[in-house]
């Protein structure tokens, strides 16, 4: 076999070693598959998650609505399959945007060192120093249009997703910005460096065709762990009414409403708590599998 | 050391005046006009009305003269008038920053209680059933939303059971602590859950590097008890990265203790930054954030001295300062 494919069935044989993080895997890809199906579903079942029925509300589960109705008799488990859209894709998103921001910063901080280094690495103590929630909470709350931006970038449920994304991605960045660094550190040691350079490389080429791919294994396994995060964030934001807006349903938003019906239907402050809870935990076990099956050095779990 | 202290406190003051602009700035642009806001449910108001009102409050004034004259006060120990609750800001703050850090002093001790143990046991015997158990324990620790978590023991002892009280911090009209107790339990509970995983996974990391050192090793040969080994020498060594680590969480207590408190209405300072931001009372909100900032830079700056002076191999200059 060629040096990549025995690489990557070594780095399969491990990963799939860890059984806890293999199930995180085929849980995670049901979710997302589920989500993804979500308007099949719908019509499969023939009904609509936006009708608003009071007649049918707090409805229990039947075969029509299976996990029931909720408080504007809205079918629950359609409404949990949307929420999941807009949670994984907030997740994903956020995450990959924190992704791109922090490589970045990192791998500039590691590479030329020196007063870059200092600077970037104070921006991202400062940042680090912010107390999250609350400053997450003074930014939702802004509105925009009073900074020139135009109006109907705002509003619309379309807007609360991508200020959301925005948002989380602007704190979420310093993770993977200190791991890059790090690695980006030790690789700038490295004899392939010190050879590109003496062979004329530019400083531009060495840090993207030599540097990025040796560091983007801990990158990668920096981001997993950051999707983790940035969910968790965009539910307490929506769960506070600052994050995705209703009607659009995420897992957060569904909670909102749930501590005052805690009496009446309590399932309904179940469901969309246990699968954010789940994604978060299979995300994070797959995020731990991911970085000992990488590098068993790194010291994760095992 | 004192250069150290020096230049970190000026770090600090430095990021503290950067948030009071930030915060100032953000809180100008949200929605909504606070006088306009007061006014609104007075059907007599009138425009001039509310134009004397903006003049009074100095609202007319551009934002960077409202600052200015802000930091002045503050300076001065005059942190201004809340609008919400009609009272001097520290009358407004202490009290409930006092109820705070009982909720968080609380479960961050019981937290590290349960998390030392926890970790060591789980550290001595890697990879065997105990330690998958308190590592599946931690995952969910740490991946568990906290508020569905506040909601779940809601539910199960408040709801079903009846056996909690499920908000405030005392039956109305009775004084004295053990009438308060009840109420104490579910937030602490809640905080204490949502820390530990974390607490524990340190703890865990910490131990099994130390177990692999050689002096560990020598130990055993020497004849020592496996209990003296890992309490006595192992832990010790084990303390400096965990206390570290558990500083630098200090900080992100008050990001915990927001949601908790509000979901259990619990007068504290999470919930009165949450009641302040959103009823745009600047005063507070400035304040209070500001608070939070200067504990989670307290964290921050007790974690590097705690490094420095609990490890003799590393020196203040060692510390990024």
């Amino acid at each position: 076999m060629g040096a990549i494919a025995a690489m990557r069935s070594r780095f399969l044989r491990r990963f799939t070693r860890h059984r806890l993080a293999t199930v995180s895997a085929v849980v995670l890809a049901l979710l997302a598959l589920a989500a993804l199906a979500a308007p099949l579903i719908e019509s499969a079942m023939g009904v609509d998650q936006t009708a608003v029925s009071l007649l049918d509300r707090y409805g229990p589960p039947s075969f029509e609505h299976p996990l029931g109705t909720d408080e504007l008799g809205r079918d629950v488990l359609v409404r949990l399959l949307y929420g999941g859209r807009v949670s994984l894709f907030v997740g994903l998103a956020a995450a990959l945007a924190s992704a791109v921001i922090g490589t970045a910063i990192g791998l500039l901080a590691g590479y030329f060192g020196g007063r870059v280094d200092d600077a970037l690495m104070r921006l991202t103590d400062v940042l680090i120093a912010l107390p999250l929630l609350p400053l997450l909470i003074v930014l939702s709350a802004i509105d925009p249009t009073r900074l020139g931006v135009p109006e109907d970038w705002v509003s619309g449920e379309d807007a609360s997703l991508g200020r959301i994304v925005v948002l989380v991605a602007l704190f979420g960045w310093t993770t993977v910005a200190r791991l890059v660094r790090g690695a980006t550190l030790s690789a700038r040691r490295r004899d392939y460096v010190r050879a590109a350079v003496a062979l004329g490389a530019g400083s531009r080429r060495i840090m993207l065709a030599h540097i990025l791919p040796n560091v983007a294994a801990p990158a990668v396994v920096a981001v997993t762990l950051t999707v983790g995060n940035v969910i968790l964030l965009e539910s307490v934001l929506s769960f506070l009414g600052l994050g995705i807006q209703p009607p659009l349903p995420s897992w957060g938003n569904m909670l909102t409403n749930a501590q005052e019906l805690v009496s009446t239907a309590p399932m309904l402050a179940v469901w969309p708590g246990l699968l954010i809870f789940v994604t978060v935990i299979a995300v994070n076990l797959l995020g731990d599998g991911l970085q000992d099956a990488l590098d068993p050095r790194s010291g994760g779990s095992r | 050391m004192t250069r150290f202290l020096a230049s970190r406190l000026l770090q600090a003051v430095l990021v503290l005046l950067l948030m009071s602009v930030l915060v100032t700035v953000l809180i100008a642009l949200m929605p909504g006009d606070p006088v306009d806001l007061m006014l609104a449910g007075n059907p007599k108001a009138t425009a001039a009305d509310a134009a004397r009102l903006k003049a009074l409050y100095g609202l007319d004034r551009p934002l960077w003269e409202r600052y200015v004259n802000w930091l002045g006060a503050a300076l001065t120990g005059d942190f201004g008038y809340s609008r919400l609750f009609a009272q001097p800001v520290p009358a407004v703050l202490l009290p409930r920053l006092g109820n705070t850090l009982l909720l968080l002093g609380a479960s961050f001790m019981l937290a590290v209680a349960i998390a030392l143990p926890l970790g060591v046991l789980a550290a001595r015997k890697p990879y065997s059933l105990l330690d998958d158990a308190v590592n599946l324990f931690c995952f969910a620790g740490i991946s568990v939303p906290p508020f569905w978590l506040a909601l779940l023991l809601i539910l199960l002892f408040a709801v079903t059971l009846g056996w909690l009280p499920a908000s405030g911090m005392g039956p109305v009209g009775e004084e004295g602590w053990l009438a308060r107790l009840p109420h104490f339990v579910l937030p602490v509970a809640t905080l204490t859950l949502a820390s530990v995983g974390g607490y524990t996974r340190y703890v865990r990391s910490a131990m099994l590097v130390e177990l692999r050192q050689d002096y560990v090793r020598t130990a055993r040969a020497k004849g020592l008890g496996e209990g003296q080994v890992v309490w006595r020498h192992t832990l010790r060594n084990a303390l400096i990265p965990i206390v570290t680590i558990v500083a630098l969480e200090f900080g992100t207590l008050f990001s915990g203790a927001l949601v908790t408190e509000t979901m259990f209405a619990w007068p504290g300072m999470g919930k009165l930054i949450y009641d302040s931001i959103m009823g745009n009372d600047l005063n507070v909100a400035l304040v209070a954030l500001l608070l939070a900032t200067a504990t989670t830079l307290a964290g921050n700056l007790l974690a590097d001295v705690a490094y420095a002076a609990l490890d003799p191999r590393i020196t203040f200059k060692d510390v990024r300062s």
